[in-house]
């Protein structure tokens, strides 16, 4: 597979996971933010933005334009209409290498967020829009997997739709567990709904709703999607499978990588990581993630010709 | 409007339907339709308008989805629109289909044996058949492929060339399209696109398919690799190309890697492209790239679309190019009014399919009698293509001409002339009426160990009233060809 068009599948993913983040928290959110509770609505917006990884606004946050900003700015980096509008762009890119009813998915998403982005009146509308990424994005993942080669594209695919989630969960949780302290029943519950994981955890802990249950579904459990630990599993297959198809020596530097950050969340204890703070647990994730996402670009993606040549 | 379309009556949905001095494609002069059109006029006389609407408008959706569209510069940005489709197939009977089949395949073998001349040893400049100058001020004439042998000497692998249909109804040769001809991915998507909507009429019809043209394509750059290498990558100059989705549509329907530039890297006059797994070696090249883009070292240095060293490694025939480097010689419109005689030279057989009379403006003669009744012809610049550079005498202003006569006059060698030509008309969907729209067609001819084409081609139209250019660059769109089994 042309290099190229592997850093294009990569980051077309990761966009993709970017908007439907920022779409679960946003709706999570949105439907919390209209019971009262013992955070005024600015601090509960910058727990947004800081759960979403966007760095404080100096001016103060007005929540109306915050929704706005969030959803339909094209210009603003973390929005949904600019994530979704670069994984477009990518998945542009490589046409041919994904199928066509990936492209037509997408492509009509795109088309969708755009038009809404352009036409936001109803104070209800940034949501209608947050709904429209949320199925848009089942559906796509759904595509992707019925109509694509299982092979070596669809690997960076998986890759990145992983690598950016194993990035974005710690940052979500640290929002929470930074200040666990304050935090009522409904954080939690907008913590979980955030993931998508309120259902899922009940079924594991019943109702009952404790920070160490919540930080170890979240973090630990194998079998939930938007668990950390099943994210970076993930994250570790896709890069086996692709080191079998495009074995390169180097390829062994990122297993390690991968090995290691795996099994330092599937031997983990809760209590042990709650002894020495979630937040350096989490910190910890991150920092290993880039330099995976480092290394991967190093080996398949930009690698120095002449070595190529030597081989 | 000539007098004898006052007495006819058309019938609904044809009510505004005039019949003009250009050949119509459905009716006759008598306002009865053509044999081979009478099963869709008795499909339109029983379909009401609304369907017709819907139709329009589920075509036009499937476009967009597949994202066969183009940006509107100069709009808010983002602003995409889909080529303009119109929904009434046009209908080539299989005996007009056998005529041009015979006429183009005569065409590109006599013009690959020019070329290979051209770059050889130009025995057709020294029998005095064509001036030398003639060809070497031609604008993409390439001195460096001089000697250069290339596989089979096929110059010209893929070839669109426009036919126009006369008021006779005879079909003639209007352009040779010889570079990096385009639009063959509107062609199979509006096939697509049509079986959908009018899946009785294609059964009632007999419409001869047209689908095996990616399988055709790949088998003719496959007859070009060397003996028992066949990596073939389609090389194009990336997104923001206006025939980019037709690139990533091809590479997709062949199963080859779509490559730009930036994917290649040439190394002891071998072409790579890096891949996850490394470096792989590419053995043919399908370019969609123009000349002068393909090697910033041997042509434009401020190129960056190209492959730095590709053209050493073309010289050395480690790599095949389709079409060869050079091959826009013989689309040149000046080098086009001899395309008859080289068809003689070569072959020793009489053109099938004619040309359009060509004024040549190095000729005195000639081009006082144009200079002087600028109003009745249609000038174009020789190496310019997609309707650019033209003067369209009947439609143009006496400032525009006065402007055209010293082009003409400053730089006779780059323009030619050619006497106005009403295009035939064919049905057309206009907003709730059928009304005739001039049209053109493109059929696509591939050449490798042997010649073929696809029963078919890109129909263009002028979608404004009476408006004669097809371009889509200048408002024109497409329909779709049906190419009749009997």
């Amino acid at each position: 597979m042309l290099s190229r068009v592997a850093d294009s599948l990569y980051w077309m993913s990761r966009y993709f996971e970017r908007a439907n983040h920022c779409a679960r928290v946003l709706e999570a959110n949105h439907n919390l933010m209209l019971n009262p509770s013992k955070l005024s609505t600015e601090e509960r917006w910058q727990r947004i933005m800081a759960s979403l990884g966007i760095a404080p606004a100096a001016g103060g946050i007005d929540p109306q334009s915050a929704m706005v900003k969030l959803t339909s700015d094209a210009g603003f980096e973390s929005s949904i209409a600019f994530c979704i509008a670069v994984s477009r762009e990518n998945a542009g890119q490589v046409r041919e290498q994904i199928s066509s009813e990936m492209w037509e998915g997408l492509n009509s998403l795109y088309h969708k967020v755009t038009k809404a982005s352009a036409n936001l009146e109803a104070d209800t509308d940034p949501m209608r829009l947050v709904v429209a990424v949320r199925e848009g994005s089942y559906q796509f993942h759904g595509i992707t997997d019925a109509t694509m080669n299982h092979g070596e594209g669809w690997q960076f695919i998986q890759l990145g739709k992983y690598m950016e989630r194993s990035c974005a969960l710690p940052v979500l949780l640290d929002a929470y567990f930074s200040r666990a302290g304050e935090a009522d029943t409904l954080d939690w519950v907008g913590l979980l709904a955030s993931c998508a994981a309120f259902e899922s955890y009940c079924k594991v802990y019943t109702a009952e709703l404790r920070p160490d249950s919540v930080a170890e579904f979240l973090l630990l459990n194998p079998e939930f999607p938007y668990s950390v630990c099943y994210a970076v599993e993930r994250m570790s297959a896709a890069i086996a499978a692709i080191s079998q198809t495009s074995f390169t020596k180097a390829s062994v530097r990122i297993e390690r990588i991968a090995g290691r950050l795996r099994a330092s969340l599937a031997y983990a204890q809760i209590a042990e990581i709650m002894i020495g703070g979630v937040h350096r647990c989490l910190n910890d994730v991150i920092e290993q993630c880039e330099s995976l996402h480092a290394a991967v670009h190093m080996v398949y993606i930009d690698y120095p010709i002449q070595s190529a040549l030597e081989a | 409007m000539p007098a004898q379309s006052a007495h006819l009556q058309m019938r609904v949905p044809f009510g505004d339907y005039a019949l003009g001095s250009a050949y119509d494609e459905m009716f006759r002069a008598d306002g009865r339709p053509r044999a081979h059109y009478r099963n869709l006029y008795t499909q339109l006389l029983n379909l009401p308008s609304e369907d017709l609407y819907r139709f329009k408008k589920e075509a036009d959706l499937s476009f967009f989805n597949q994202g066969i569209t183009f940006t509107v510069y100069g709009r808010a940005e983002g602003t995409e629109q889909i080529f303009p489709h119109d929904l009434l197939p046009r209908i080539v009977t299989s005996s007009e289909w056998a005529t041009i089949e015979r006429g183009l395949i005569q065409r590109i073998t006599a013009l690959n044996l020019f070329l290979a001349d051209v770059y050889h040893e130009r025995r057709i400049v020294k029998d005095r058949v064509i001036p030398g100058e003639i060809i070497y001020t031609c604008k993409h004439f390439r001195r460096q492929m001089q000697g250069v042998r290339i596989p089979r000497d096929v110059y010209i692998s893929v070839a669109g060339t426009d036919l126009i249909r006369m008021p006779d109804g005879r079909f003639v040769v209007l352009e040779d399209n010889l570079r990096v001809p385009s639009g063959v991915s509107y062609m199979l998507t509006s096939r697509k696109v049509m079986k959908q909507i009018f899946p009785a009429l294609f059964r009632k019809c007999g419409v001869r398919p047209i689908e095996q043209y990616s399988q055709e394509l790949l088998s003719t750059l496959r007859s070009l690799a060397p003996e028992g290498r066949s990596t073939i990558v389609l090389l194009t100059p990336g997104t923001y190309n206006s025939a980019y989705f037709e690139h990533a549509f091809l590479a997709r329907q062949m199963g080859i890697e779509l490559v730009e530039g930036r994917d290649l890297v040439v190394h002891d006059n071998t072409v790579y492209m890096r891949t996850t797994s490394g470096l792989q070696r590419v053995d043919v090249i399908y370019r969609r790239v123009d000349d002068d883009f393909v090697d910033p070292l041997a042509f434009r240095a401020d190129s960056t679309l190209g492959v730095a060293g590709l053209f050493n490694a073309y010289r050395a025939g480690k790599v095949v190019l389709a079409n060869a480097l050079g091959s826009g010689v013989a689309d040149d419109k000046a080098i086009y009014s001899y395309v008859p005689k080289i068809i003689r030279y070569y072959l020793d057989e009489d053109p099938i399919v004619d040309n359009v009379e060509t004024f040549l403006m190095t000729d005195r003669a000639q081009r006082d009698e144009v200079c002087g009744n600028l109003e009745k012809y249609v000038v174009k610049a020789v190496g310019e293509s997609g309707g650019y550079g033209m003067l369209i005498g009947p439609h143009s202003s006496r400032e525009q001409q006065a402007e055209f006569r010293e082009k003409i006059l400053a730089d006779p060698r780059n323009y030619i002339a050619q006497p106005t030509i009403t295009l035939s008309a064919a049905p057309c969907f206009m907003n709730g009426r059928i009304e005739p729209r001039h049209v053109d067609l493109r059929p696509y001819v591939l050449f490798g160990e042997k010649a073929t084409i696809v029963p078919g081609g890109l129909t263009r139209v002028a979608l404004r009233r009476g408006s004669l250019v097809v371009n889509s660059s200048q408002g024109g769109g497409s329909k779709d060809t049906w190419v009749l089994l009997n």
